[in-house]
């Protein structure tokens, strides 16, 4: 899963530095993630990871890290979320 | 009874060809996602324009989420369609909250709120300005917001529960309120 989202970053959250030298606990912000570079890297990880994020995901939060999105992820992807 | 007053206001920029590129790879899903009906139907023309219009809505929309400070928690998580500008018969924008943004509003005691867009070349960009009001005592709200006025010229809780503002922001070369 962590591969996947690096990949997705690397194509969509458009940071200006290379995601090659972030680690799963940096912050993406900080980073240069900008509100609607998040947008993009969540539409682009719904369709990687077929799933969608409701209304209580859509906070910075959600997205700050690789971390935080493999959190969230794996949450949306577990069966008592189904 | 004493009645506290703070303004709030918040800024943002969006960057044009991102929200071209955004529609190109994502299309209806990425439109919908964010922006409402009306919007959508208030950004006509080239594709060129239809972005920098989209983008001046997407950077309103950050600016708003600047004004009502959301906390981290997941009942503080806005839906961007939640927060829509309203393009005013005379030409300028106003703000309708509903959802989420409008309980994020009525927490911050929001009385009054105004929005501004521009774009330009490859950016757009919005202000947003909040007048702010509680009550000293109780910290309760006591603007229009909190107590459902209906029906005037400064704005009011509607029958589906939306919270609209008309506003007075500048115009434009290009006609954005």
């Amino acid at each position: 899963m962590e591969e996947k989202i690096w990949a997705v970053l690397a194509e969509f959250a458009r940071l200006p530095v290379d995601v090659s030298t972030l680690s799963v606990d940096s912050d993406l912000y900080r980073a240069g993630l900008t509100s609607h570079a998040s947008v993009n890297v969540m539409l682009a990880l719904e369709d990687t990871f077929d799933v969608e994020f409701p209304q209580q995901m859509l906070r910075k939060k959600t997205f700050e890290s690789v971390a935080a999105i493999e959190e969230a992820l794996t949450s949306l992807m577990s069966p008592a979320s189904a | 009874m004493r009645t506290a007053i703070s303004v709030r206001a918040g800024t943002d920029v969006t960057s044009v060809p991102d929200v071209q590129r955004a529609i190109e790879r994502f299309g209806d899903r990425y439109l919908s996602r964010v922006f409402t009906q009306h919007e959508l139907s208030c950004a006509r023309g080239t594709d060129l324009v239809v972005a920098s219009s989209l983008a001046a809505r997407f950077a309103a929309k950050e600016a708003t989420l600047k004004v009502l400070r959301p906390g981290p928690g997941p009942r503080d998580a806005v839906d961007w369609r939640s927060i829509e500008v309203r393009r005013e018969e005379e030409g300028w924008c106003s703000l309708r909250l509903t959802g989420t943004a409008r309980m994020l509003a009525q927490r911050a005691g929001v009385r009054d709120i105004s929005v501004s867009l521009s774009h330009e070349g490859e950016v757009a960009t919005a202000v947003v300005v909040a007048l702010c009001g509680t009550n000293a005592q109780d910290e309760t709200p006591t603007g229009r917001l909190a107590s459902g006025v209906h029906g005037t010229s400064a704005g009011g809780t509607t029958e589906n529960g939306e919270w609209e503002r008309p506003g007075r922001g500048g115009h434009d070369k290009l006609g954005e309120g």
